[in-house]
Formats: C-alpha cells, sequence, structure tokens
C-alpha cells in the first residue's frame, strides 16, 4: 500500500531510507537535517533497525563503518560542516570497498557558517576531502519525491559498487513538505542471507572458511597500486553506467541553465519568465554530480544557444564541471547567490536576460 | 490554471506555520499540488515566522515565490516585509487585533479580520490563527471548509488534542464579510 502523504523533505528521506531496507543509523545532530536524525530515533527501531546517535560525526561515521564491515546496510545524516568531519571516514570506507548512504542537508558554508540552504558543498562531495584517490557516488533530488526514490536507489548502488554514495539535499528541501509517496518496500536481509549474498563481510567464518579481512592499510606499495588500480577499473565502469541528467526544452534555446537540486525548480520558473519575454531558455539538470553527466552537454543547439549558465548557490563550483563539458564551444557564465540567500525566478530571469544581452 | 500563493506570516507561536501546514494537507486532501516552505532558524526561538504555501491545479515547479496571491499579516513587521510581495488585484488579511496601522497599498483587498476578538467571542482565545484561515478560505476558496474540518480531526486535533477538536471548528466560521 502506497498512498499520498504529506511530509517534510527530513522525515521523508528517513521513511525512504527505512523502506531500502537500512539496517543501522549513526548521526549527530545539526540544522538544518535534524528531524531526520529525530525520525530516524523513532522509526528505525520500530522497524526492525538500530538507531545510534553518536558522540560526534566522526564516531558516527565510524560507527557506520564497522556496519557496513558486517554486511549491513548502514547509514549516516548530517549538513555541510558535519559531512566536512566525516571525510576521514568516508575514504577509508572507500577504500576498504564498503557500502554505505549518507545524506547531506547543505547549509551555506564555509566554516559552520549558517543554517540557510547552500550548494557549496559540490566540491565537497563531489571531489571528497578525504586523502587519496577515491570517489563518491553523488545524486541531487531536485523535489522530495525525487528525493525519497534516489535514497532508495543509492542503497542498491552503493551495495552494487561497494562504493558510498551521498544524497545532497538542501536547507529548503530537507525543511519544506510536498505530498509524496513512500513506496511499502521494507525487507531486511537475514544473518544467512547476508553471509551468501556478501561473501566479503564479516559475519563470522565459525571455522568453516577462512576469515575475511577488510583493510584500507597495504604497507607494500605495490600491493597498493594493484588495488588502486582495481579501485579505479570499478571507478570507470561507474563513470561509463552511473550519470544521470534532466534536458529542458534545449532545442532552439538561446540560453542553457544548469542547475542542480532545489536552483533547477527556480530555474524551470525562470525559463517560463524568459518564455514570456520571447527568450527561449532551457535546461540541462544534472542528476548525478559525480559521475558528471558530460555528455548532456552534447545535446545542447549549438545553431541556437548564444549562452550557457550555471546557476549555484556557492560561488561558482558546478561551473568548473560545466566548462569541462562545454570545452569552450560556447561562453560559460555564473549566476550565483551563497550564504544563505537565494535568488527568485524572477531575479535569475533578469540576470540571465542581461547577460544574454551581452552575447547578442 | 488555477493557482494561489500565500505568504503566511507572524510573531513564533501565533501558529502561522500551522496554518501553512492545514491548507497544505486540505490541498492534498483534495488532490491539489501543494508546496509548503518554511521559513527556518531563529525564528522558532522567537521573532518572525513565516511560510510560503502554493496551492495548484498543476504540478508545481518553485516552492518559492516572487510575488503571491494572498498574504496573511498576523503582526505589523509581516506586513511591512510583505505586503509589496501581494500582486494587484490580491489579498492582504490582516489582524487588525494586533496591526493598528493599514496597508501602504491601494491595489489590494485589505481584509481586517479582529482575530483575537472574534476568538474570544466564541470562547477560544487560543483560536485566532484558525479565525484567520476560516477569513482565507471564505475570501479565496483555495481549499473547502469541509475540507479543512477533516485536516483538524485527522491530522491536528487528535490523541490528547482530539477534545479540541470541537472547541476550534467555529473558530473556522466566526469571521464573515
Amino acid at each position: 500500500m502506497s498512498e499520498k502523504v504529506l511530509m517534510k523533505g527530513n522525515e521523508a528521506f528517513g521513511a525512504a531510507a527505512i523502506q531500502a531496507g537500512c539496517d543501522l543509523y549513526f548521526g549527530y545532530p545539526i540544522t538544518p537535517q535534524n528531524e531526520l536524525t529525530e525520525y530516524m530515533s523513532r522509526e528505525l527501531g520500530r522497524a526492525g533497525g538500530t538507531f545510534a546517535q553518536a558522540e560526534s560525526e566522526l564516531a558516527a561515521i565510524n560507527m557506520a563503518y564497522g556496519g557496513a564491515c558486517a554486511g549491513k546496510k548502514a547509514m549516516v545524516s548530517s549538513a555541510s560542516p558535519g559531512i566536512a568531519l566525516m571525510q576521514e571516514g568516508f575514504s577509508f570506507i572507500a577504500s576498504a570497498e564498503l557500502p554505505l548512504v549518507a545524506v547531506n542537508v547543505s547549509r551555506g558554508g564555509p566554516g559552520i557558517g549558517g543554517i540557510q540552504p547552500g550548494q557549496a558543498d559540490y566540491r565537497q562531495v563531489t571531489r571528497g576531502g578525504g586523502n587519496g584517490d577515491y570517489h563518491i557516488v553523488v545524486y541531487a533530488p531536485y523535489c522530495i519525491q525525487e528525493a525519497v526514490d534516489l535514497i532508495i536507489r543509492a542503497f542498491d548502488t552503493a551495495g552494487r559498487y561497494r562504493n558510498p554514495v551521498i544524497v545532497l539535499a538542501d536547507g529548503m528541501m530537507g525543511q519544506m513538505m510536498e505530498p509524496v509517496v513512500i513506496p511499502q518496500i521494507r525487507r531486511q536481509s537475514s544473518a544467512s542471507e547476508i553471509a551468501a549474498e556478501k561473501p566479503w563481510a564479516l559475519t563470522g567464518s565459525g571455522g568453516a572458511r577462512d576469515r575475511n579481512v577488510v583493510r584500507s592499510l597495504w604497507l607494500d606499495p605495490q600491493q597498493l597500486e594493484d588495488q588502486n588500480i582495481r579501485l579505479d577499473q570499478k571507478y570507470q565502469r561507474m563513470k561509463q553506467e552511473l550519470p544521470e541528467y534532466q534536458s529542458v526544452d534545449l532545442e532552439g534555446a538561446e540560453i542553457v541553465f544548469t542547475a542542480f537540486g532545489t536552483v533547477s525548480r527556480i530555474a524551470s520558473e525562470a525559463i517560463r519568465l524568459l518564455g514570456q519575454r520571447g527568450i527561449r531558455a532551457g535546461m540541462i539538470r544534472p542528476i548525478t554530480l559525480w559521475p558528471f553527466p558530460y555528455h548532456a552537454f552534447e545535446q545542447i543547439d549549438h545553431s541556437t544557444t548564444k549562452l550557457i549558465v550555471s546557476a549555484e548557490l556557492s560561488m561558482g563550483q558546478m561551473i568548473e564541471d560545466v566548462e569541462l563539458a562545454v570545452k569552450g564551444r560556447k561562453p560559460v557564465r555564473l549566476i550565483q547567490r551563497s550564504g544563505g540567500m537565494v535568488f527568485t525566478p524572477a531575479e535569475l530571469a533578469a540576470r540571465a536576460e542581461e547577460l544574454l544581452s551581452q552575447y547578442q | 490554471m488555477s493557482t494561489r500563493k500565500l505568504i503566511l506570516a507572524g510573531f513564533g507561536g501565533q501558529g502561522v506555520l500551522l496554518i501553512g501546514q492545514i491548507i497544505s494537507y486540505a490541498a492534498m486532501y483534495e488532490e491539489k499540488h501543494v508546496t509548503f516552505l518554511p521559513s527556518y532558524g531563529p525564528e522558532m526561538r522567537g521573532g518572525t515566522a513565516n511560510c510560503t504555501v502554493i496551492v495548484s491545479d498543476d504540478p508545481i515547479a518553485c516552492p518559492l515565490a516572487d510575488s503571491v496571491t494572498d498574504l496573511m499579516a498576523m503582526n505589523l513587521p509581516s506586513l511591512l516585509k510583505f505586503e509589496s510581495a501581494v500582486v494587484a488585484g490580491g489579498n492582504i488579511f490582516l489582524n487588525s487585533s494586533l496591526i493598528r496601522e493599514s496597508p501602504r497599498r491601494s491595489d489590494v483587498n485589505v481584509i481586517p479580520v479582529d482575530a483575537a476578538g472574534l476568538a474570544e467571542k466564541i470562547g477560544n482565545e487560543k483560536s485566532s490563527n484558525i479565525v484567520m484561515l476560516g477569513a482565507i478560505i471564505n475570501k479565496t476558496a483555495v481549499v473547502r471548509y469541509e475540507t479543512v474540518e477533516k485536516v483538524l480531526a485527522e491530522k491536528i486535533f487528535t490523541g490528547a488534542k482530539a477534545g479540541l477538536l470541537a472547541k476550534n471548528k467555529p473558530a473556522l466560521t466566526a469571521w464573515t464579510e
């Protein structure tokens, strides 16, 4: 039974994780994602899982690391500076090739920053702050329903590639409410199922087989290089298999927005406003930020498009990927707010129109 | 296509976010599209609180609104902050129990509602916000009275608060033109 319910984003993220089969959740309070931690504290135990409030973000990510070693579906959530504290753990978990899902309800930075919505975690989540050659898959939903669907998929992707996956929301999406359908599909694997499905997991050998070892320490440089090559082959496969995007009205567009998450909703309305003024605008909305859907930009109508705009709630981070994708073929310009300030559709449309006038 | 965009604003504690949620639930019950976007942060500890609610027959692209069809101002700072956001011909629902000033706008409909006075008259002083909600429904038909009564019974006044339903229902229809 799946019916429409009115839910706050943060609560819907928790409900989705539970339906995805989350066994273990570890968190530490931080605005604007507290309702997610609160929801899990109330609901995960009832659903047969385990919730623990850690003493810090560092503890939370390492508890999840341990749970994932045992083959459990583990999850953490936090907001920007809290995710920064978890970076060491992400590197270790990627190195040890373990599945993990993290939700980042991002806010303004740098530093403690503020608590209003921001997208200045783009580099933090796509490039990572941990050491070494690793990547994290990043999904960037634009509405609460897509967030629910992508959180469910994130558990699947994390399990399939044995790699951390981050779902990047923002404070606006976490705090707002929309009707949403939460598919009722929860199923937890039993101990014997985990042992069968995840032969690498530390489920206890009982003396019946060689012990499993999960490691991120390789003191022999040749072994570490071999491991890095294996990891890289996996990342190359992910780059082939995972990029996702949505394109809107690219045909005949004079101006093409690139926007993810909440900003893509503002851009949708800005496209409508520009249309009223006789300007044809379109949009490329990356759904995966890593791997970035570079090939999406091949669909741009080069005969009509004069300008590509990266619209971001940061001082300009995604624009670097947009420039890599556009390869100098068209001008790429930034329209941004930061610090928790958010442009309205009219502001975005007006600034886009002004930029476009420079290329007529 | 019918779309109403509302800003509901007041002090923290006046129940403006609750009014936004009630309208949102009712819109969902009526199978309309709806988004509810609250202000969040220090407002919860006093100061101003507001939310933007969009109700539409069509999918809603953006939960943020540059301009709105309706403003509910529960206090003067809210009126001053948001009156310029109302479209010409839109409505300003004014809590005249607290706001003595008049809006500067002359191209909008101003609906003064003595929310506290009417709430007192029906014997439930705490229902000022529901009185305001009743006025909004009366003038805009953004959602139906019956649906809101259903929301109050099923989502708001439940459990230990179930006894408050009977005291709040009359507040919905306390205001008339």
